[in-house]
């Protein structure tokens, strides 16, 4: 690697991985939205694939071949206890249960000590490297467009149209909306663990509300077109505060806003593209 | 001849109103078969329950000899049911072709990994579906179309692509709902010609309507419902004559007035 | 010792059954789950800071923070949710749109006013309390039970007796009859907005006053409990919010007692989860959202 783009690399680090890690939750926003759900979960699911790693290399020191892989475990048993009941039901169930999670995991962060309560959990060691995520990422988008450009994709679009009719097509839509569910904890869960070995501390106060509304903002800002418009939405969203001083403070404030503008005016996104959905 | 589709004593409560009243009925293989009957009749209602949208409060429903009352929809299109909708739900953002695509989900089996690997299997049955949708579309006559998205498509052009989509899995029955409403009189013909055409891909096609002319013009068998109860059923030209049939369109003192016309030999209108 | 969780709980529920009987009555009738709801209520507490803070008696300034808060609320609900109601938006573009709305403003707030909680002047309420056999109630405890049987009452008379609340309940059965009916709905919807506001507004100057602490993102916190409220108790419905509620505020109250403070919001997720693994009618259900 060229000494320049090394310097780089180390300078920017906390910056590099941050894009990365919101690319995967980005991704895993836009997996829910493609079938026509709404599902706020994917901080709650991040934070507990990062409690649950952690907790994996801390005290059963486990590998970390291993630790990434099983950091989906929980996660994926919380979307089904929340996915089961509330799919069935009208979408804004599902929202409501999802946002209600992640107050309710950093309730239970902050009061239990195994989770080290407000301190969180420090001294996680760096066990993660950038390829590591940016490759899951690269994986991640290929996966999706790959499947995009099929029948489970134009399925999956058809749902969101017209869930009635697509069901009439003969798409199962309950099951496609469980799999769109496992599949966002599973992309969130990755990415809290990625990010617990890659920062060496988390806290009880990263996985609530406030993430949980961002990741939305990073997906209305950069569309559902193609698998790479959310991640594009996200690099935007996580570069602005960098770029612009002084933006930080306000950075919450305006995701809200774009959502807003979004929802009002832009409901396709920024980056109106659409992919072609035929895979042959 | 064992029906296609068997209807016992269908009904739909509703609080504090019955939409269809214990129906029986059989559809049986090959030609058309037309459901008509004033509006509130319960005809949209039976196609719901037929098609698996709407639960029945009792009865059974056969389709080609099984039993499918308790099947969602989902389900049901496996078997070889498809259907249109009265207010046209195409899928908008989707271009013309992949519309026509989504209708033959039931014949991809390909799954996620075959799908994300691009397994053999995947790609044999993605050519296959894509020749099958664009035999589709020559069938209706929108093959130049193709690429264009459905949104943009006139409303009779969008009527056409859901009749391709619903006919590219060549489903054994078809469910039309009202397909010929908001269209003018060549529409309309060139509509019939179509529902012929889809008789000879041994596609059997039951259609609900209120366009008299149409209906009495392609069907072989009608059935008339009122007040959620069947009154009749018999070949077109039968139901015209019918007596309970004019009382419920027309109401019972011009049904009256009708027969007293008829039978002092005078011609009635219609 | 029982005796005075039991009624600390009834209290505590009240205020939440307060809360959430703005909420449901914004569903029921709007048809949104307005996520800015919970703003309100900070607002309502804010508002009510910073009047006492001026000086302003405790009975002073808990109405008019309430009203206050309704104003808010219109104002809110007219740049948000007119157009989607306009263009008949499905329900999930109203929540998300509150959602990102909510946000900012929590964000804005605490940005201008800092995150740090705040309290109530010392003094705005009696400290004094009263004993009652074994229970003790203080003058704030008594002053959250007076307001809130006083506003839950003139709900109850509004909906039932008055001819805005037959107006309401119109729209919330069937808002197309209702127009054709000659019902101004648009006023009617800014009409509920407003008193959703003030129950929310009333809810967060009477949960400042029981907890003294006051923060821009205390409505946020409700907001877990007021899904839980309005779902246990079914969407929509009063009576159901108000049982639900004083339910919620009893078992936190006894969790926190006998089980572990910290666990008390567990508590009332898993209520949730239960009920919509049960019954997600909830208790009253009158009809559940299926998918249309």
């Amino acid at each position: 690697m060229p000494p320049w783009l090394d310097d780089f690399l180390w300078t920017y680090q906390n910056l590099v991985h941050a894009l990365g890690i919101n690319g995967l939750l980005a991704l895993s926003m836009y997996v829910v939205l493609a079938v026509g759900q709404l599902s706020l979960g994917q901080a709650a699911f991040m934070g507990l694939g990062a409690y649950s790693s952690a907790l994996m290399t801390l005290k059963l020191k486990l590998p970390f071949l291993l630790v990434l892989p099983l950091s989906v475990v929980v996660p994926v048993a919380f979307a089904l206890a929340v996915g089961v009941p509330t799919l069935r039901l009208s979408g804004v169930y599902l929202a409501i249960a999802t946002i209600g999670l992640g107050e309710v995991l950093r309730a239970v962060y902050l009061n239990v000590d195994l989770f080290g309560g407000a301190l969180g959990l420090s001294g996680i060691p760096q066990r993660a490297e950038t390829w590591m995520i940016y490759g899951l990422l690269g994986l991640a988008v290929l996966a999706l467009w790959l499947v995009g450009r099929s029948g489970i994709g134009r399925a999956m679009e058809a749902m969101r149209e017209d869930e009635t009719a697509a069901q009439v097509m003969g798409v199962p839509t309950a099951r496609y909306k469980m799999g769109a569910l496992l599949a966002s904890a599973v992309l969130a869960g990755l990415a809290g663990c990625l990010s617990a070995h890659v920062s060496s501390f988390i806290g009880p106060n990263e996985y609530a509300f406030e993430p949980a509304v961002t990741i939305l903002s990073y997906v209305l800002l950069g569309g559902i077109g193609t698998p790479l418009a959310p991640v594009l939405g996200a690099w935007v969203l996580t570069l602005l505060p960098e770029l612009l001083r002084g933006f930080s403070d306000v950075r919450l404030v305006l995701n809200g806003v774009i959502i807003v503008l979004a929802v009002l005016f832009l409901p396709n996104g920024l980056l109106a593209v659409r992919m072609k959905r035929i895979g042959a | 001849m064992t029906p296609l589709l068997e209807i016992e004593g269908l009904s739909r409560h509703y609080a504090g109103l019955v939409a269809v009243d214990a129906v029986t009925m059989q559809v049986q293989p090959g030609g058309v078969h037309a459901v008509i009957g004033p509006n509130g009749a319960g005809k949209t209602t039976l196609f719901n329950m037929v098609s698996g949208l709407v639960v029945p409060s009792a009865g059974r429903i056969t389709f080609a000899g099984q039993d499918v009352t308790g099947w969602p929809a989902e389900r049901r299109a496996a078997l070889g049911l498809a259907r249109t909708f009265q207010n046209i739900r195409v899928f908008a953002g989707m271009t013309v072709l992949e519309n026509v695509l989504t209708g033959l989900h039931t014949r991809l089996g390909a799954g996620l990994f075959g799908t994300v690997l691009r397994l053999p299997r995947f790609r044999t049955e993605e050519r296959a579906a894509i020749a099958r949708a664009r035999a589709a579309l020559d069938l209706v006559g929108l093959a130049d179309r193709a690429d264009a998205r459905a949104q943009a498509l006139s409303y009779g052009d969008q009527r056409r692509l859901e009749i391709a989509r619903a006919m590219a899995p060549e489903p054994k029955l078809l469910l039309l709902d009202e397909p010929a409403a908001g269209m003018n009189p060549a529409e309309t013909e060139a509509l019939a010609a179509l529902v012929r055409r889809l008789r000879g891909f041994g596609t059997t096609v039951l259609l609900v309507e209120h366009d008299m002319g149409f209906v009495m013009d392609i069907s072989d068998t009608v059935t008339v419902l009122n007040f959620g109860k069947r009154i009749f059923e018999g070949p077109p030209h039968a139901v015209r004559q019918e007596p309970a049939v004019i009382e419920a369109y027309l109401g019972h003192k011009v049904a009256a007035r009708l027969a007293e016309g008829a039978r002092a030999g005078v011609r009635g209108a219609g | 010792m029982l005796a005075q969780q039991l009624v600390n709980g009834v209290l505590l529920g009240a205020t939440y059954a307060l809360f959430a009987l703005g909420f449901t009555l914004m569903f029921g009738v709007l048809r949104v789950i307005n996520l800015t709801y919970g703003f309100y209520f900070s607002a309502g507490a804010l508002l009510a800071l910073w009047m006492t803070r001026a000086g302003w008696p405790i009975w002073a300034a808990l109405p008019a923070a309430s009203l206050g808060a309704g104003v808010i609320a219109v104002g809110l609900d007219w740049v948000l949710l007119t157009r989607l109601r306009r263009i008949q938006a499905p329900e999930l573009s109203s929540l998300m749109v509150t959602l990102g709305g909510v946000l900012a403003l929590y964000s804005a707030a605490t940005s201008w006013l800092g995150p740090d909680i705040r309290r109530l002047p010392p003094g705005i309420v009696s400290a004094d309390a009263f004993q009652f056999g074994d229970v003790r109630i203080t003058t704030a405890q008594l002053l959250i039970l007076l307001a809130t049987t006083i506003l839950v009452g003139a709900l109850l008379l509004l909906m039932r007796g008055t001819r805005l609340g037959l107006a309401i309940r119109a729209m919330a059965e069937k808002p197309d009859a209702a127009q054709l009916m000659g019902i101004d709905t648009g006023r009617v919807a800014a009409t509920v907005s407003f008193i959703s506001g003030c129950l929310a507004g009333a809810g967060g100057v009477l949960i400042g006053l029981n907890f003294n602490a006051i923060h821009p993102y205390m409505g946020e916190a409700m907001m877990l409990r007021g899904f839980v409220v309005i779902i246990v108790g079914g969407l929509g419905d009063i009576r159901g919010a108000l049982l639900a509620g004083l339910a919620l505020g009893v078992i936190e109250v006894m969790t926190a007692g006998y089980v572990s403070s910290g666990l008390k919001e567990a508590v009332a997720f898993l209520i949730l989860v239960v009920v919509l693994w049960t019954r997600p009618a909830g208790l009253f259900g009158r009809a559940v959202l299926r998918r249309a």
